[in-house]
Parts: C-alpha cells; sequence; structure tokens
C-alpha cells in the first residue's frame, strides 16, 4: 500500500461542518446499549470480594461454604486464574492486580470472586468467603513511600535507571532522566531564581459508567466478551493471554461507552468474568459498583515536585529544573516519565534538566488519566512560571512569548519540533477580550500553557460500499466522544458524497484487523488517517470499474465530487458516472465495492493550549468559583468543530475539579474515605460558568488534512491556570491541589498573620 | 425481609413494636436505601409510612403548622405559607441533595437519621420546632433538638414514629434563616452550618434569639449563649464579633475528609455572623 | 424472602412485576423489564443517570423500591419521544452535541423535561442548580445549558 499520509492543502466540503452524529437517537432515546445494558440467556452474577486492607499476606482463603450457598455457581480466587505470563513482567502485574495471588496490596485489591444466580446471592455468597489476612505495614503518601524507612512493598524492587544497582529494595522502581544543556551554567547566568516545591493528590477519571461486562466462554474454547472499553483488541489480548484462550477464539465487542479518559485503558473485572464463566459454564455478567470503581480501577498518581527557574532581567529563562515524584500504585509504571518529558514541553531552553521517580504506595495501581502524568507536571512548571514572571516585572503572557518554544526548537525531551501551536495560543490569548474584561474585589484572573504529545499507532479500517451507494465504515477505535460522526465525515468528504449516505459503526475485535486503543488523543487522528486510506482503494476500485464500464484505459478515469470522471478531449461523450451508478453496476461489474486499510499512523502532531480563568475567592472561608474560562488550543484541523469544543470544555472542566476538590483521601488505616460521588466532588452544573473555547488549526503536516489530536491537552494548563489565578485574586501561592477551602483558608490565614 | 404499607400509624406502630429483627422506617428513603445498599443495614422489616392517613399532609393550625412526616422536601418548598412563615426551615430543607432527592427526603427522615449535618435540623432546633411522636405507649410531643443523642442514634423507643414536625405561628418581626458551607455548589454535605431564629421588638431590637450550628459536634448544638449576645442588640458589628467567637468557641468539631477542626471552627463563626444579618432582615430589622 | 406484586403504569401503560422488598425501582426498571435506559452511575443518589418521574416529581430510581411503585404513574427516557417525534429536548441534545459519550444523557433529559415543566423560562443560573442533581464527566456542561436553553425557547414558541 503506497498511502501518502503527508499534508495537502484542500477545500473541504464535509470536513469542517457539524452534524448530528450518527449513534445520537439511540443516546437521546435510552437505546444505546451501554456495558451493564447488555444479557445473555442463562447469564449469571459475578462479584469480587476485596482486600479491607491496604498491605497484607494472604494466609488462606476457604471458599467451602460460599459454594455450598444454594445458587451459587463458581467461587473462583487466584488458583483459577494461573500464571501464564511467562516472564512477562507487566502482564503479571496485570494478572496480580486483577486477582491478588500472595499479597493483598491495597484497599480494594481482589482477592476472590463467585459467579450466583442473583445479586443477592452473590453478595450472600461474598460474606462467606473466609480469608485470613496477616496484616503488614502500608504507605499510601508518595514523599513517605519514596522514604528509605518506608515499608517495603515488593522486596524484589531495586531501582532502575541509576549509576548503580542499589544495594537494598525500595518502593522507587525507576529514575529517568530528560534534558539538554548545562543547568548549572545557566543558573549561573541568572539574574532571578524560583524554586518552589508542589503537591498533587490522586484522582479519578470519574467516568460515569462504572465498569461492566459479559462473559462467556464455551466448553470448545472458544469465548465472547461484552465490554466497555477504550480498546478492545488490547483487552482481548490481555484477556486471550491471561486465560490462555486463542486471540482470534475470544471475540470482544466494545459497548457504547459511558467515559474512559484513559481509565478504561486496562483490564480488571475482565479475567475475572472469563474465569468465572469458564468454570460455572454459564455467561456471566459482571459490574462494578461505584465504591469499587474508586476503590479498585486506576486513578492517576499523586505527586511532589520540585520546580527550579531561572532567567535574565530581559526575561530570557537561562535555566529550568525539576524532580518529579509520582505514585504508580503498588506495580511499576512509567507516570514520573511521562510528567518529566511534558514539564518544560513549551519553552525553548538552553539548559534544562528533568528527572522523574517512579513510586509504588499502597494504592490501586495507577492507570491514564486523560494527558497521563502532564497536568501535574505543568501545574508545578507554570506556577513557577508566573512566579519568576512576577520578580522579573514582566507581564505573564509576554513572559512566556519570549521563553515559547518554536518551530525547530529541540524540546526538553529530545525531538526537535516541526510546526507548533504554543507561540499562536499564546498570541491568541494575548489578543483575547477575556484578558481585558474588569474583575471585582476578591477576583482574580490566571492564565496557563498545557503540552500533550498525541499518539497514532495501529489502525485498521474497513470501508464497504452498498449496492444503493451509501457507505458502511467499519472502524476499530473506540468512539470516546463522537468520532464516528468525524470520521463520516472524513470518509463523505474523501469520495465526495454527502455525509448522511455514510454510517460508522466499531466493529467487534473479529471483524478487523488489529487496532490499539483509543488513548493519546488518536481516534479521529489516526481512524481519519485509515478511512483516507480506505477510501482511496475504494475510489480506485470505483475508478477500474468506470473504465471497465467505459471500456477505456484507467488512467484517464478521475475521481472528483463523488463521481468518476473521464479525462480528455476524446471522451467528450461520456458523462460522469457518480459513486451510485457504479455502485448500483457493481453486480455485473466485478462484485463489491470496499475499500481496506490497515496502517501504523505516525507523525502525532503534538499539541499545545493555553488556558485564561477568572476566579473570585471568599476570603472568609476559602471558598473558589471559577467565574470565567476560556481554552485557545490548536487542533490542526477541527474535523467536527462542536465535538473538538466539546472536547476543549471537557478537559477544563476535569482540570477544574482537579485543580479545586477532587482528591483520593486516605485514613491512616490505609482505607479510602471519600470512594463515591459524595465526598470526591467532581464539579456539577450550577459549579462552573460557560467555558469559551476558541479552535487555532495549524496544520499537522504528517495527516492528510493536517489533523491533531484534540482530546487531552486541555486537562493541562486548568490547574496552573486557577492557582495563578487565585494567586492574583488574594495573594497566596497555593502549592497543594487540589486548593480545598480548608488548604486556600489556611493559607490566607497563615499571610495574614504573617 | 418483608415490605409492608400500613394504613394507619397505628398500624405501622404494632408492625414496628412486635418486629423481631431490625425494622426501618421507609418515608423518603434517600437515607435509608443508600444504607442497605452499602450492607450497613439489613433490616427485616421495611414499613412504608406514605399511605398513612395525613402523614403527607401540611397543614394550618391555631398554634402554627403541622409538618407530616411523609412530606417531601420538595413539597415544603412549594408550600407558601410555611415558606413565608419560616424561610429559614424551608430553605434548609431544600438544600439536602438534588432536585431527585428534594422529591422524597423529608425533614423527619433528616431528623432521625441524625446526622450532625443534616442541613434541616439546625433551622429546625432554631426554630423551636417539636416532633409528635406516635410510639406503643401513646403519642408525645418532644422538642426535636432531643431526637438525636448521636451520629445515627436517637432518641427514640422501639416502635416509636415520629409522626409530624410542628412549628409555631409567628409573631411580626420574626425571621429566620439558615447557611451551611459546602466545597461545591451542589450536592454536597455540610461541612459546617448554621440556623438563626430571631424575634424584634417594635424598635428593631433583638427580643429572643435561637442559634444552632451543624457538623460542629455529634450532634446539632443548640448555642444558647450566641442566642443571649444577640438579645437586646440591633446587629451591631461588635455584637456580630461576639456571635462569630462564642460560635466558634462552641464548636467541638472533629478532622474527617469534610473538613478539619480548624475550618470548621472559623467557618462556623462566619456563617453565624452572614445567617444572623438575614435572619434580622427578614424580621425587618434594618 | 417474599416477592412483592406490583401494579403500575410505566410510560402510560399499564405494567406488572413481582419484585424483592429490597429491589430498587431502578432494578426492576432495568433487570425485569428490560428498560435500561435509566442507568446506575452510583446507586447512591449522587449522580442523577437513573432519573426518572414518580407521580410528578422528578426522583432518582435508584434511591425508590421497587415496591413503592403501587398504582404511581412512571416515567422514564422510554417514554420521552412521541412515535418518531423526538422531545424538542432530545432534538436540541442532538443539534448542540449536549452529549459525549452519553450515559448521563437518559437523566439529564429526565431531569430537564421536569424542569422545564415546572418553569418554562428558566435563567442559565436556574437550569444549573436546578440540573445539579446531574453529573456529566465529559462536556463540562456549557452545551448542555445550551441545548436547554434552546429547548425552552421552542418549547415556548409550541
Amino acid at each position: 500500500m503506497n498511502f501518502d499520509p503527508r499534508f495537502s492543502g484542500r477545500k473541504f466540503a464535509s470536513v469542517g461542518t457539524r452534524p448530528i452524529r450518527p449513534d445520537g437517537v439511540d443516546k437521546v432515546t435510552g437505546r444505546a446499549r451501554y456495558g451493564a445494558d447488555f444479557n445473555m440467556a442463562g447469564q449469571l452474577v459475578g462479584r469480587i470480594l476485596r482486600s479491607p486492607h491496604a498491605h497484607a499476606v494472604i494466609k488462606s482463603i476457604d471458599t467451602s461454604k460460599a459454594e455450598k450457598l444454594a445458587g451459587v455457581k463458581a467461587v473462583i480466587t487466584a488458583k483459577d486464574l494461573p500464571d501464564l505470563t511467562d516472564g512477562d513482567a507487566a502482564m503479571h502485574d496485570i494478572l496480580d492486580n486483577c486477582m491478588a495471588r500472595k499479597k493483598a496490596l491495597y484497599d480494594g485489591h481482589a482477592v476472590a470472586a463467585v459467579a450466583a444466580i442473583d445479586a443477592r446471592i452473590a453478595r450472600q455468597a461474598l460474606k462467606l468467603i473466609e480469608v485470613e489476612y496477616e496484616v503488614l505495614p502500608h504507605v499510601t503518601d508518595v514523599d513517605e513511600a519514596a522514604h528509605h524507612h518506608a515499608p517495603l512493598i515488593n522486596d524484589q524492587v531495586f531501582t532502575e535507571g541509576l549509576e548503580e544497582k542499589p544495594a537494598k529494595p525500595s518502593n522507587i522502581t525507576k529514575r529517568t532522566q530528560f534534558g539538554h544543556g548545562d543547568v548549572h551554567k545557566g543558573f549561573a547566568e541568572a539574574d532571578f531564581v524560583v524554586e518552589r516545591s508542589f503537591k498533587t493528590e490522586q484522582t479519578h477519571q470519574g467516568y460515569i459508567e462504572p465498569h461492566a461486562c459479559v462473559a462467556s466462554v464455551n466448553a470448545d474454547g472458544t469465548a465472547d466478551l461484552w465490554v466497555c472499553t477504550q480498546g478492545h483488541f488490547v483487552y482481548r489480548q490481555h484477556c486471550a493471554q491471561l486465560l490462555g484462550l486463542e486471540a482470534s477464539k475470544l471475540r470482544v465487542t466494545s459497548s457504547e461507552i459511558g467515559g474512559g479518559f484513559g481509565g478504561k485503558t486496562h483490564v480488571w473485572a475482565e479475567p475475572v468474568a472469563l474465569a468465572l464463566s469458564r468454570k460455572a459454564g454459564r455467561p456471566v455478567k459482571l459490574v462494578m459498583t461505584r465504591d469499587e470503581v474508586f476503590r479498585a480501577s486506576g486513578p492517576t498518581s499523586a505527586t511532589s515536585i520540585d520546580v527550579r527557574i531561572g532567567a535574565r532581567k530581559d526575561g530570557t529563562i537561562t535555566a529550568a529544573e525539576a524532580t518529579l515524584r509520582y505514585s504508580c500504585g503498588p506495580y511499576a509504571g512509567s507516570w514520573a516519565e511521562i510528567g518529566a518529558m511534558t514539564a518544560f514541553a513549551c519553552y525553548k531552553l538552553e539548559n534544562v534538566k528533568t528527572v522523574g521517580y517512579e513510586v509504588l504506595v499502597n494504592r490501586p495501581k495507577t492507570a491514564a488519566y486523560r494527558a497521563p502524568s502532564a497536568p501535574m507536571a505543568a501545574f508545578a512548571v507554570e506556577s513557577a512560571v508566573d512566579e519568576l514572571a512576577k520578580e522579573l516585572g514582566m507581564d505573564a503572557v509576554d513572559f512566556r512569548i519570549k521563553n515559547a518554544a518554536q518551530e525547530g526548537t529541540r524540546a526538553s525531551y529530545g525531538p526537535v519540533y516541526g510546526p507548533i501551536g504554543i507561540g499562536p495560543t499564546l498570541e491568541a490569548v494575548k489578543h483575547h477580550p477575556h484578558m481585558k474584561a474588569p474583575l471585582k474585589e476578591n477576583q482574580g484572573r490566571g492564565m496557563a500553557c498545557g503540552f500533550w504529545f498525541n499518539f497514532g499507532g495501529q489502525t485498521c479500517t474497513d470501508l464497504n460500499i452498498g449496492m444503493d451507494g451509501s457507505v458502511s465504515l467499519a472502524v476499530g477505535t473506540v468512539d470516546v466522544g463522537g468520532s464516528r460522526a468525524s470520521l463520516s465525515l472524513v470518509a463523505a468528504e474523501e469520495l465526495g458524497i454527502d455525509y448522511s449516505h455514510v454510517k460508522a459503526i466499531v466493529a467487534d475485535t473479529s471483524s478487523l484487523g488489529y487496532n490499539d486503543m483509543t488513548d493519546g488523543s488518536r481516534g479521529t487522528f489516526s481512524s481519519s488517517m485509515a478511512t483516507i486510506s480506505a477510501a482511496r482503494n475504494a475510489i480506485k476500485i470505483l475508478r477500474e470499474r468506470a473504465a471497465q464500464t467505459w471500456d477505456i484505459p484507467v488512467e484517464d478515469v478521475h475521481w472528483e465530487k463523488g463521481h468518476a470522471i473521464a479525462k480528455g478531449e476524446k471522451y467528450g461523450n461520456l458523462s460522469p458516472l457518480s459513486l451510485k451508478e457504479i455502485a448500483a453496476a457493481s453486480g455485473k461489474t466485478g462484485g463489491p465495492i470496499a475499500g481496506h486499510s490497515e496502517l501504523v499512523a505516525d507523525g502525532a502532531g503534538v499539541s499545545f493550549a493555553t488556558h485564561i480563568c477568572d476566579v473570585e475567592v471568599d476570603p472568609e472561608t476559602g471558598s473558589t468559583r471559577v467565574i470565567r474560562y476560556t481554552v485557545v488550543q490548536d487542533a490542526g484541523k477541527a474535523v467536527h468543530p462542536t465535538y473538538v469544543e466539546g472536547q476543549y470544555q471537557g478537559g477544563a472542566a476535569q482540570g477544574i475539579g482537579w485543580a479545586l476538590n477532587e482528591e483520593y483521601i486516605y485514613g491512616k488505616d490505609g482505607r479510602l474515605q471519600n470512594a463515591g460521588f459524595l465526598d470526591y466532588r467532581i464539579p456539577v452544573c450550577s459549579d462552573l460558568p460557560m467555558i469559551d473555547t476558541q479552535i487555532l488549526e495549524i496544520p499537522n503536516p504528517n495527516h492528510p488534512y493536517g489533523v491533531r489530536g484534540v482530546g487531552e491537552t486541555s486537562i493541562v494548563p486548568p490547574l496552573a491556570a486557577i492557582a495563578n489565578a487565585v494567586s492574583n485574586a488574594v495573594g497566596v501561592r497555593m502549592t497543594h491541589i487540589p486548593m480545598s477551602p480548608p488548604r486556600i483558608l489556611a493559607a490566607l490565614d497563615a499571610e495574614r498573620e504573617g | 425481609m418483608r415490605y409492608i404499607r400500613p394504613l394507619s400509624i397505628e398500624d405501622a406502630v404494632g408492625e414496628l413494636a412486635k418486629a423481631v429483627g431490625p425494622a426501618a422506617i421507609l418515608a423518603g428513603g434517600s437515607d435509608l436505601l443508600v444504607r442497605m445498599k452499602g450492607g450497613f443495614i439489613e433490616p427485616e422489616l421495611i414499613v412504608d409510612i406514605k399511605r398513612i392517613d395525613g402523614l403527607g399532609d401540611i397543614t394550618e393550625t391555631a398554634e402554627g403548622f403541622r409538618i407530616g412526616a411523609a412530606v417531601p422536601c420538595a413539597v415544603l418548598g412549594e408550600n407558601k405559607a410555611v415558606r413565608k412563615a419560616w424561610p429559614g426551615v424551608v430553605e434548609a430543607a431544600n438544600l439536602i441533595g438534588s432536585k431527585q432527592v428534594q422529591g422524597r427526603c423529608t425533614i423527619t427522615g433528616n431528623l432521625c437519621n441524625a446526622s450532625p449535618a443534616a442541613d434541616s435540623v439546625p433551622a429546625l432546633v432554631a426554630a423551636g420546632a417539636k416532633a409528635v411522636v406516635a410510639g406503643p405507649s401513646g403519642k408525645r410531643t418532644i422538642a426535636v433538638e432531643t431526637v438525636p443523642t448521636g451520629p445515627g442514634r436517637t432518641s427514640l423507643a422501639k416502635g416509636e414514629i415520629i409522626e409530624a414536625i410542628l412549628l409555631d405561628k409567628r409573631p411580626e418581626h420574626a425571621g429566620d434563616a439558615y447557611l451551611r458551607f459546602i466545597p461545591r455548589t451542589e450536592m454536597d454535605i455540610a461541612v459546617v452550618s448554621a440556623g438563626v431564629n430571631l424575634t424584634l421588638d417594635e424598635h428593631g431590637a433583638i427580643k429572643t434569639a435561637r442559634v444552632a450550628l451543624g457538623a460542629a459536634a455529634p450532634t446539632v448544638l443548640l448555642v444558647e449563649e450566641a442566642g443571649q449576645v444577640l438579645v437586646g442588640s440591633k446587629l451591631d458589628e461588635a455584637t456580630l464579633e461576639r456571635l462569630a467567637k462564642i460560635c466558634s468557641g462552641a464548636c467541638r468539631p472533629i478532622d474527617d475528609k469534610r473538613g478539619t477542626i480548624e475550618f470548621r471552627r472559623k467557618v462556623a463563626g462566619v456563617l453565624a455572623r452572614r445567617v444572623a444579618a438575614i435572619a434580622y432582615k427578614r424580621a425587618g430589622g434594618k | 424472602m417474599a416477592g412483592v406484586a406490583v401494579s403500575t403504569t410505566i410510560n402510560g401503560d399499564a405494567v406488572e412485576y413481582l419484585c424483592q422488598p429490597d429491589e430498587t425501582l431502578l432494578e426492576v426498571l432495568r433487570d425485569r423489564l428490560g428498560l435500561t435506559g435509566a442507568k446506575e452511575g452510583c446507586g447512591t443518589g449522587d449522580c442523577g443517570a437513573c432519573s426518572v418521574i414518580v407521580d410528578g416529581r422528578l426522583v432518582c430510581s435508584c434511591l425508590v423500591l421497587g415496591a413503592e411503585a403501587e398504582g404511581r404513574k412512571v416515567e422514564t427516557i422510554e417514554g420521552m419521544a412521541h412515535g418518531d417525534q423526538l422531545h424538542p429536548l432530545q432534538q436540541k441534545f442532538l443539534e448542540h452535541a449536549a452529549l459525549q459519550c452519553g450515559v448521563c444523557t437518559p437523566g439529564f433529559l429526565i431531569a430537564a423535561k421536569d424542569l422545564l415543566e415546572k418553569n418554562p423560562s428558566p435563567t442559565e443560573e436556574e437550569i444549573r442548580f436546578g440540573l445539579a442533581g446531574n453529573l456529566c464527566r465529559c462536556t463540562g456542561y456549557d452545551k448542555i445549558v445550551r441545548a436547554v436553553q434552546d429547548a425552552a425557547n421552542v418549547m415556548k414558541g409550541a
């Protein structure tokens, strides 16, 4: 296949319009089927028994009483999920996380599971399982866990990435370092240096739909899994490997997904449901409760970050340095590494150094959350940048413009940037009317920048043309926020037909080749590339059929606006053939017409955003309200601008929640205290203002239409933007996220007491 | 487990009195069903009191108002007469949960759930509201502040049901108000809260005052000293400062997932000051 | 545990079912009657995804027992459109892209319908507080509020 992904400027007919999404009516009428909305004949209810201890040896599990309870059809423990990971450490962690093998490593860690004829019996059965624990000392705080006196979570962990292998095990699994130049020299050149330490608490993606699946394993080794996931192909591979199934015999169908944000990239309950089904010989439905979602899915890291930035009087940053400690839960991760890569990505720096430490804690295994690891690093860096601008007496936007990365800049994490949007977003912010709007007493304005890499990855798409000329598009990237509409627009654009004739679906794992999951803002970027490629392959066939009909060389047939056109004066008597006409005749000209594409979508353009935020702080209570918010972000090319705006707004809202109120609160006993939406406080409708958006389009040179991922970057700036706004409103620099009322009031009181 | 729907208070009391295992009264269910879902209680008997005659009614009597135990807070909020007489009680009741919860929850349930953070309770205590208790040995009327005895515990005996809350008729120049502090704008449990109920003399000086604090101690606190400091004043700055200090001092709060001791103390004072000003204005004070 | 026999009306149709005494209306709708439009996001009344209307009152069906529906009138998302005619709120949610993942959408639509029936001309603030019992994690609420405003205008004109 000789697909050319390079950007070529063109006028769009469909792309950039705002039609209604193809899955919309099902979703407003209650017909759309999510994870828990599917049932199979003879299905059982699965439930999981979870450790109440943060850290404990599992000495024994007695399931005999539960097995004897009438209506119980299967009880499983780790023994029913034998280790088939064959030395693959990452897969072994996933296995151990699905069902604790020797130790329970966090409050909520699965230790056993049952399948019964109804939920009441399943719940009763869980109470009859007797687990004997030997409780061990635990550690949940990232700084305490990094300390050499901390209880060891895994005594086989010796920090990687050090010059010498350490003599003793610790909770730090890995050290990573990025940067270039000489920071010592850079700081020596600085007239002003700002040095600050920051902390951020652990947050959850907070998708409204809990994890849910229906698993059915047959006696012949075939199996079906219906599941809400961001990546059904990845789930298939993981589940097949853990259960010892052949991947092609496990068909995974992705349900409609009720939010993921990175949290549905990882298997937890699915291998358990499959193991229960295998043992019971019946389908098993397993739905997590909200409490289980908080305690036992994959929240983000808690962090502790030190930042140091120096600048000359003229506003040039001479050196920047950060040390980042990120919690990973009880298993190794690369979260600090990503934070260390993103921390200074917005700036053009001669001397920069970032060091990341991955820290194990007795909390759930960290999973991705929308631009994972970047918001915390940006909070620390962008807060310090604001402080430095203040010390220099420079405007916060001008200071950033002066130091912004641009095309040709070597990024702090290594590569050299192509055309990028940081400068343009800053210029747009500088001239945005929001920046000039008046503020009242106790109100303040802040701004901050954010960066995200974006990913591409393996993608496979089918485009089938029906005999009536309508088009079905089968993609393998799960639609998390309207991508079926965007991809239908792309197919319509490429074929030259109307959007209304295209219907996009997400195909199951048996109907399409492998696709990476919808993460890294890749859904529209990579599947649109594959859709363009598939459409071009279909067009090639359409041209061949027209050439055959006309009996002329295919080279003389062009494709324009949905029609085959014979080019050249000698064909003056041949009127164009429409896609519909060619499709209608396909049975007689060689059979069905389809385009297929499989590719690795390289070159996802990096993404930048700058946000402006106004807050009002009640100085007597520390309560903070966001009263105005503006997002400016580069989309490359907005395929469906309404859904691009939706991504900007949604990311900003999640960032606002993170900044102000959301946090995992653990008790001294290592148990999570706020495993519900009552006390894990995500923003409600009355908490937020309208969120204004401005889409910039700096084409990605590596995509035919210039598309960049848009989903994640918008969660990166809000933490810092709000912290900067609070600082400008009431004069306190908040260094601990969330900036909850007790924290702000304490900071104000400390300030007032001098 | 049994679910029953008695039609008379006598039947309900009788069933509760003879229940062998744990029994639960169901009105709005917004606390009960959450506790059942969490596995915190597994009642043997659920007594749904919503079809008992009169329990769903608000009646205006010569003495004031009688609010049946099954009246949802949304219905209370739509009652113009109660809203006019006791705006603080109604605004407190209407802060419980969401619109969805408002359609179900009741002030009687809020009282009997015995949470120190219950929104309607400080307002009811400040209002001097009374509860009519029906039980195996007849009926009695008690001050609402005597119902909760600790978090999740009440003074009600086995078989007893609160069938109504009574609010007095309002004299001229009276006003009440309730404020709570929550981190968000809706959907949270009060971190700390305050209710104030005032009557004024013809010159605008405070004649009587009751101040109650929520989420500041194991039960809602009636701070008598705070009421006393208001009496005789026209709510000048010095009085408000003293009020705030007394309220902060009266708190015996805890550190928990919703707030710190220090925060609750300080904000109790802030809220008391703010809410007293609202009640004073409602009473016609200037 | 003795089952409770219930006769009720759902979306205008007479319905009878047998449920357990501790079974919620949400479980009855979803697991017994196949009406899966109402979603369980929390089961504790904190997210509003299971919103339905019972006798004209907006409630979380996870906080109502199935047994309590005896003799009541229940309205769910499945009954919101009239035949093939979407309710103006449904139409405006589509036009404004007021949904991304869509799992909160049935609850929002039911709550917004209740809001507009009680207050046909709400201010932005009234909409925001009126819908505060419905959590959405995708949209930041902006497009939801705009869709409700637009639907209110359309419904007033109708």
